[in-house]
């Protein structure tokens, strides 16, 4: 296989940082230059609804021009999902606490413990900002923190209760990072740890945490955080608790391109494992502000992030859905996304810390979001955590409706795509 | 190549086939003229991929990978203007708080600030202010001269030169002449709005009619100077009226051969009368990139100016059809004060870089668009 074009790059960082090397290929090239032949035989084979392979994924990286991978994204997009509908979930980011140990040069949002700046938010605060979002009828609690060292899995286990006592809303809850932290903080495996935040009442799983599924990356970008197999374990373990999960990657920090793909191999992998992903999502590392900016001296262009949603989206036949990331890309790009493979415009977020951190908060209204998705040719429909829809506009009662109409742990594994209708109701 | 490779151009043609487009697509990739007709199917056509695909086509044919950029100063000499348009919010009134109204000193200052700067180009346009004399836009050109003799001076919009010709009283045909010898080198864009007249009534009837604008460029062209066309899309326009837009454009064209450039504006809805309607979105906008390079068959470059579109935008707009994205942009001050939120310039190593991640080539241009640097194509792999 042909590596990707290199340019001779002036910058000191540019043998660190291998996806600084990285150029987008001539766009006229795959109009006439000598890779249109097997581009032409994997859209053929995409349009069939073939699956590709990890090299073919590089190859469309590294040589396919942005317009090809739209087409091809938005065709996977419209045959997984014939009704032109784009979702998004009313929901709220509550992060109980700031503090973290891990360190990660790449984030601003988090504080070490002896930090002034450091908070964890009382009961009080946590129930009146679930009593605003239940009000605007929000469908979800985004729950995440850092990884603090005193507030483990009991705590959790407290407030889930606590919440489900009081309201009637999913607690979409804990990085899988996170759940690795408690595991091995309080010495216990991660099927006990998972099964006692299930019995008080975790409903799904977030993505985050993710980054780049590749150890020679995390080394450099995340090296206390923990690792792609862990990672990837505590997903596989949530879903076999009955638990639905999403999946991300933050590109664009120190990934070579091969590496991205290798990341959304990883991810396919074991969604034909156990088919518990419900989504993917993708962002770009926003490096302004962060604790080690130096090692991040530019946000990548909003190109690579629709090449790499489209690649995304073609390549991970498995996943049912790809959310656009409005949050990091801005609303006029992510509505773009719609075209390039998104089917999903993600959370209104009622309250975002993590992202704004890093300097660039999006909060928008659902008036503006749904005007953008009727623009760009969709009808916009409210879901919950497990892609319900839940939308008056909607006659069909919404399916699935709670974690235990989601779960995927009885059906048959490597299946090609989630089928609601052979899963069984608890 | 195997027998099996689809040309992009076959993918396209069944694209549109399936789409119902088929004849405006055959016609696109041969490069016949779309009729109006064509140009509404393409409007309507639900797959911007066809449509994006077939404006690409056409973009590629003509210029290949280039994407021009140029390295300009704007100067907004006023802010006064009696034309009171519904779309504008940096138009002000005599006396009004902000108002102002820069003397050729000032000009020649603003100038003077940027001399170390690689500038090739003042972009000069502001509001009509009747009070401003006829010796006065003879001064402010003179005045950039002095300073830098060089520079290429792109002034004043169709509305401007009929103001002016009114203050010198005698033909625009006469007052050109006298303005190049004080330094004018060519005119912008700006201000053509949408044509059509039900528009012009309901939201700038004080301002030139569409015909008056076709006319005062029909002038400036005879005289030798070459300008650029737009269109303010987004706002209350109607299709037909886009298309009927860009075909009175394409007729002029077709008679003067003086239009270098088209660039269509995207209408921005902050602290303007019209600030209840939401403006286009951003595959809108991608959409008018592609109708106008696919409508302009006789004007050579279309320009995505990504002060006005992002950076995000603009960059994309180079797979859409356009080939130009403007300027590393000095002080622009009239999208900025309708809620424009692009920085007001751009280091030109980040807009080398989004260009080169559009996968394109970047190239320097001045004015008239003659090649001042090319950035080095990579070698294929």
């Amino acid at each position: 296989m042909q590596g990707p074009i290199i340019w001779p790059v002036n910058s000191p960082h540019s043998n660190s940082q291998p996806h600084l090397q990285w150029r987008a290929p001539l766009a006229s090239d795959a109009h006439s230059g000598p890779h249109l032949a097997r581009l032409s035989e994997l859209e053929a084979k995409v349009a069939d609804g073939q699956r590709i392979q990890a090299d073919d994924a590089l190859f469309l990286h590294d040589h396919a021009d942005l317009l090809t991978l739209g087409r091809m994204a938005d065709d996977v997009r419209a045959r997984l999902h014939p009704e032109p509908l784009v979702t998004y979930i009313v929901d709220r980011n509550i992060n109980p606490t700031n503090v973290c140990i891990t360190d990660c040069g790449f984030c601003a949002f988090y504080r070490s413990p002896s930090d002034p700046e450091s908070y964890v938010l009382s009961r009080e605060e946590i129930f009146h900002k679930v009593e605003e979002t239940v009000r605007l009828g929000g469908q979800q609690l985004l729950m995440q923190g850092g990884h603090h060292p005193y507030l483990l899995s009991d705590w959790w286990v407290e407030l889930l209760e606590d919440l489900g006592e009081r309201f009637k809303i999913n607690c979409h809850a804990l990085s899988a990072p996170e759940i690795d932290h408690f595991a091995q903080v309080e010495k216990r495996s991660l099927e006990a740890v998972i099964a006692d935040l299930v019995q008080a009442g975790l409903g799904s799983l977030p993505g985050a945490g993710a980054e780049i599924l590749v150890e020679r990356v995390r080394a450099i970008i995340a090296p206390k955080k923990t690792s792609t197999d862990r990672w990837l374990d505590v997903h596989r373990k949530a879903h076999e608790a009955g638990l639905r999960s999403s999946a991300t990657m933050m590109y664009g920090n120190v990934e070579t391109a091969a590496e991205r793909v290798e990341h959304l191999e990883r991810l396919r992998d074991l969604q034909d494992e156990t088919g518990g992903f419900t989504a993917f999502a993708c962002w770009n590392t926003q490096p302004k502000g962060v604790p080690e900016e130096h090692r991040y001296p530019v946000a990548t262009t909003p190109a690579l992030y629709l090449r790499v949603q489209a690649l995304a989206r073609i390549y991970l036949d498995n996943f049912e859905n790809v959310q656009t990331s409005y949050v990091t890309q801005g609303m006029r790009l992510a509505q773009v996304s719609l075209r390039y493979g998104a089917n999903d415009f993600g959370g209104t977020m009622i309250e975002e810390n993590v992202v704004s951190a890093a300097g660039c908060f999006n909060l928008e209204s659902i008036q503006t979001v749904e005007h953008l998705i009727e623009s760009a040719g969709f009808l916009p429909r409210q879901r919950n955590s497990w892609y319900g829809i839940v939308d008056s506009r909607q006659e069909k009662p919404a399916f699935p409706s709670c974690r235990e109409e989601a779960a995927t742990h009885r059906a048959a594994p490597g299946r090609q795509k989630a089928n609601h209708n052979s899963v069984q109701p608890a | 190549m195997s027998p099996t490779t689809t040309t992009p151009q076959q993918s396209l043609l069944s694209r549109a086939h399936a789409a119902g487009v088929g004849t405006e697509a055959e016609k696109a990739l041969d490069g016949r003229r779309l009729s109006r007709e064509d140009g509404l199917a393409l409007y309507r056509c639900d797959d911007i991929h066809l449509v994006g695909g077939l404006a690409n086509h056409v973009r590629e044919r003509l210029h290949g990978d280039h994407a021009y950029f140029n390295v300009n100063q704007h100067i907004n000499y006023t802010n006064i203007c009696n034309k009171l348009c519904r779309f504008c919010a940096f138009q002000r009134l005599p006396g009004q708080e902000g108002a102002y109204v820069m003397s050729p000193e000032e000009v020649g200052t603003k100038i003077r600030e940027h001399l170390d700067e690689p500038v090739t180009e003042v972009h000069m346009v502001a509001g009509v202010y009747p009070k401003l004399s006829y010796e006065y836009y003879l001064d402010i050109l003179r005045a950039v001269k002095d300073v830098r003799p060089d520079i290429h001076i792109k002034a004043f919009t169709m509305i401007e030169l009929m103001q002016i010709a009114v203050r010198a009283k005698k033909p625009l045909a006469e007052v050109l002449p006298e303005l190049v010898e004080a330094g004018l080198g060519s005119c912008p864009g700006g201000g053509a709005e949408v044509f059509a007249d039900r528009v012009h009534q309901e939201g700038y009837h004080l301002k030139n009619t569409g015909d008056e604008w076709i006319e005062t460029a029909r002038t400036v062209h005879e005289a030798g100077l070459k300008s650029n066309a737009t269109m303010l899309h987004g706002h209350i326009e109607t299709v037909e009226e886009r298309i009927d837009h860009l075909d009175r454009l394409r007729l002029l064209q077709d008679e003067t051969g003086g239009l270098q450039c088209y660039i269509p504006l995207s209408f921005h809805p902050e602290n303007t009368e019209w600030s209840h309607l939401p403006g286009p979105s951003g595959l809108e906008e991608l959409r008018e990139i592609a109708l106008g390079r696919l409508m302009l068959d006789n004007i050579p470059h279309i320009k995505a100016y990504w002060i006005m579109l992002g950076i995000p935008l603009a960059q994309l707009a180079l797979s859409y059809g356009a080939n130009d994205v403007d300027g590393t942009v000095v002080e622009e001050r009239i999208y900025h004060d309708a809620g424009a939120t692009t920085p007001q310039a751009v280091e030109r190593s980040e807009l080398l870089r989004w260009i080169r991640d559009a996968g394109r080539i970047p190239v320097e241009r001045d004015t008239v668009y003659n090649v001042l640097w090319s950035g080095a194509e990579p070698a294929r792999t």
